[in-house]
């Protein structure tokens, strides 16, 4: 298991877990969601698989919501 | 027409304080206008996903003009806006910078600094400020495509307090004007398009109406009215009263 720090809080995932599959795991729609990892946004959605997680990673995990 | 993209409604509506999304939705629909603000934030892990507003909002219908609403400074305000534009859809901001969290009044001095780096970036940035005239124009100076002077603060629908400040902004920058802020009804909307402005943004005027459909049509049809009535050039204000009938051939 590694852990990380998701929107804040920690949360542990399986060792080789990927991006993909951390917002998978989430029940979350990549297309929806922005990712910023330890300060760096994620620019490209289709690298999400191959991306995998680090022990000790920050993540945000953005969306858009209802503003003015 | 804004930085070379041309938008059917001079109103822009926000997304925030609805009671349902089905409401939201039918307001903004009546509202008739097609840009549409929405926030950035944080995915709640521990609810459902369908907090997220693209499960409800089309986003092949609306131009979705995201916000840093909540942002006290530079550097918030640019890491919301990276944010918001590696979401996919577009390259343009409504930039906040708040500096009072009592009267959300903004940090004019943040703005533009954020204003000057965002635009370096490729950002069209809206820049929410102060009915400030030498703001304004060091808004427009630093890149803003668009500069939108309050007419009152976020959230209070107070209307146009300072028709004379929100004209001369108008009269000396060349980018569009969009008053964005404190319209609480269609008078508001109406008195505050007559200054001249080339638009409207508004959220709680409509969200918070006790019927928010027909409160978004009434905002509508003001801003028509108030575009129209601009245009078609009020006449002088006297202090004396001049008679609309004929003054002769009265009855003997």
């Amino acid at each position: 298991m590694i852990a990380l720090m998701v929107n804040g809080a920690p949360r542990t995932v399986a060792g080789g877990t990927t991006v993909a599959g951390l917002l998978g795991g989430l029940g979350l729609d990549p297309r929806l969601v922005v990712v910023e990892r330890n300060g760096t946004i994620l620019r490209q959605r289709d690298e999400f698989g191959a991306l995998a997680l680090e022990s000790g990673d920050v993540l945000e995990l953005v969306h858009f919501v209802g503003g003015g | 027409m804004i930085a070379g993209h041309e938008f059917r409604s001079r109103l822009i509506v926000g997304t925030g304080k609805y009671a349902s999304n089905d409401v939201m939705i039918r307001a903004i629909e009546a509202s008739g206008a097609e840009v549409v603000t929405v926030a950035v934030r944080r995915v709640d892990l521990d609810r459902s996903n369908d907090a997220g507003i693209l499960h409800h909002l089309d986003p092949a219908r609306y131009f979705l003009l995201a916000n840093t609403a909540g942002c006290t400074n530079v550097t918030e305000a640019t890491r919301y806006a990276r944010l918001a534009r590696a979401a996919g859809f577009n390259e343009w901001i409504k930039l906040e910078v708040i500096a009072d969290q009592e009267t959300l009044l903004p940090d004019p001095v943040g703005t533009v600094e954020a204003t000057r780096v965002l635009a370096a970036e490729g950002f069209q940035v809206m820049a929410y400020t102060n009915d400030d005239l030498i703001t304004a124009l060091r808004l427009e100076d630093a890149g803003a495509v668009a500069v939108m002077p309050l007419a009152a603060p976020i959230g209070s629908g107070l209307g146009l307090l300072n028709p004379y400040s929100v004209r001369t902004i108008k009269h000396r920058l060349s980018v569009p004007i969009i008053v964005d802020a404190g319209v609480g009804t269609a008078s508001d909307a109406c008195v505050t398009m007559e200054q001249g402005v080339d638009g409207v943004l508004m959220n709680t005027g409509i969200a918070a109406a006790k019927d928010p459909v027909s409160m978004a049509e009434a905002m509508r049809l003001g801003v028509q009215a108030g575009r129209l009535a601009y245009l078609a050039g009020r006449m002088p204000r006297r202090e004396v009263a001049v008679p609309s009938s004929p003054t002769s051939g009265h009855l003997t």
